[in-house]
């Protein structure tokens, strides 16, 4: 026993009592994220406003966990929905049952479906969990429970993480 | 009136005890998590500082167990041992000079045999802890039990015989001898530091904290004696615990600090400088704790017979000797 590594381990533990803590106090400080975190699903536009989903159910295929369900429909030539043939009449998310693997972003042929960076999905009810489009598409900021928080308090919708990067996938989605 | 003095002074001073015991239960969770890189509990009120009053309603308010196996009786006596007597030692500290406390003497007993008492008291403490480790009727506590139990008689010869060396060169057992003492001729760690190491690491066996945490040993033991201990009995246990730290690290200094002295020539205040000093072997200990690892109990049993005591008897008869050949103390 050295009584030399003793004073070297009070060394070290001193040198730690006079720096910066590493704890995030996260509900009232933003969490920073990774730049490849697997959040809520976005489902993406192209940049004249034409959904990227063309409703050929690939994702619904690739998804272990059975948590997506598609039903597609013919486009309107006239108004077109997405850019294909067809588009996704329902296109719903079982938040319960997605384990958050990325699969289906990486069976989608059109980039369509992209894993965002929203975590805050805790809820109530077991049917409030289904994500529908209106729920998903890009222009829609925070989780089910988050916005219907903002509508019964009035205040500004909040959310608790801050991302430090652009990812080139998640195009157009904005976290204000 | 002198008893009635002696009592409200005792039951301010037991307020101030638990006061302390409850911050310090703070001071100690934040303190530990800063050397930890963490924050440490901030949640309850500014600084967390209501931490300790929301820890006090969740025990008092938590189902009180009782182990079926158990001995019913001791099983409700040991903490009640534990922590009476991790109170009382207190008693014979004193805090200042005479009459500083608005005119009264700044301590609630002054005996005669202060160190006698302070041990007595101190090893009927852990008479709580072995008896708490008998009575669970659960391995886990008997081992810890039977590990307080066995590094008592490893540590505190060396805790005694460490004492001996001030005592001899002092010529008293009182506490307030030893001070006056100190403000007359130095602090006493600058006449008997090798007395002062071995009872300093021997306190901090006998507080039960690491690297001699043992008895409590959570990775091994789960919680040792206290392990089938829960709500207002398992507090006690704590209390006592803390309450040991809370004591030793006032007795240190006024063993071997000069006790309410003020250091290096700094104007006397009462109280206060026992309270700085007391504060730094509260932070002392801490941060032994946040940066040691656990002794086995045998490996700190061996070190207690093989090292500690040998050094302690060893500058006790080299101080007799001295004091011998002066012809009486200083």
């Amino acid at each position: 026993m050295s009584v030399f590594a003793l004073a070297k381990a009070m060394g070290i533990t001193l040198k730690h009592l006079f720096s910066k803590p590493v704890t995030i106090p996260y509900p009232s400080a933003p969490v920073p994220l990774k730049p490849r975190f697997h959040g809520r699903h976005v489902l993406t536009r192209h940049p004249d406003g034409l959904e990227k989903c063309i409703g050929c159910s690939l994702c619904a295929a690739a998804c272990p966990a059975y948590a997506i369900y598609v039903e597609p429909a013919e486009n309107d030539p006239e108004h077109p929905v997405s850019a294909g043939e067809r588009y996704a009449k329902v296109y719903e998310i079982n938040m319960l049952r997605c384990i958050f693997c990325g699969l289906c972003e990486e069976a989608c042929p059109t980039g369509a479906i992209v894993l965002g960076n929203e975590f805050e999905l805790a809820d109530y009810v077991y049917s409030d969990f289904v994500y529908g489009k209106e729920d998903l598409l890009v222009d829609t900021v925070g989780s089910k429970p988050q916005r219907r928080e903002a509508q019964v308090t009035g205040k500004p919708l909040k959310l608790g993480f801050e991302v430090p990067y652009v990812r080139p996938e998640l195009e157009g989605v904005k976290y204000e | 009136m002198i008893y009635l003095i002696a009592a409200i002074k005792g039951l301010v001073l037991i307020l101030l005890l638990l006061f302390a015991f409850a911050y310090l239960t703070w001071g100690m969770r934040r303190g530990l998590a800063r050397f930890q890189v963490r924050l440490g509990p901030n949640r309850v009120g500014p600084l967390g500082l209501l931490q300790p009053i929301a820890d006090a309603v969740k025990a008092i308010f938590k189902e009180d167990i009782s182990v079926a196996k158990a001995d019913r009786f001791v099983y409700w006596l040991a903490p009640v041992i534990s922590f009476t007597f991790a109170l009382a030692a207190f008693a014979v500290i004193p805090l200042g000079p005479e009459g500083s406390l608005f005119g009264l003497d700044p301590w609630v007993a002054d005996l005669d045999v202060g160190i006698l008492y302070i041990f007595a008291v101190a090893e009927l403490a852990v008479y709580g802890i072995f008896l708490s480790g008998w009575a669970s009727g659960s391995k886990y506590s008997l081992m810890g039990g039977m590990r307080s139990a066995a590094g008592l008689v490893g540590y505190e010869l060396a805790l005694g015989v460490a004492l001996l060396g001030p005592v001899l060169v002092v010529g008293s057992l009182s506490l307030r001898d030893i001070v006056d003492w100190q403000g007359q001729y130095g602090w006493l760690i600058v006449w008997q530091f090798p007395a002062f190491i071995v009872y300093f690491i021997a306190a901090l066996a006998e507080m039960g904290r690491t690297p001699f945490d043992f008895v409590e040993a959570e990775q091994e033991l789960v919680g040792g004696f206290s392990t089938e201990y829960n709500s207002m009995k398992f507090v006690a246990f704590y209390m006592a615990e803390l309450l040991h730290w809370i004591t030793a690290s006032a007795l240190i200094p006024t063993l071997f600090l000069g006790g309410w002295h003020a250091p290096f020539g700094l104007p006397e205040v009462p109280i206060l400088w026992l309270f700085v000093k007391w504060l730094v072997f509260i932070f002392l200990v801490m941060w032994i704790w946040a940066s040691w690892f656990r002794t086995r109990y045998d490996v700190m049993i061996r070190f207690a017979w093989g090292v500690l005591f040998p050094v302690a008897l060893a500058w006790f008869l080299a101080t007799a000797y001295w004091v011998a050949s002066k012809g009486g103390a200083v």
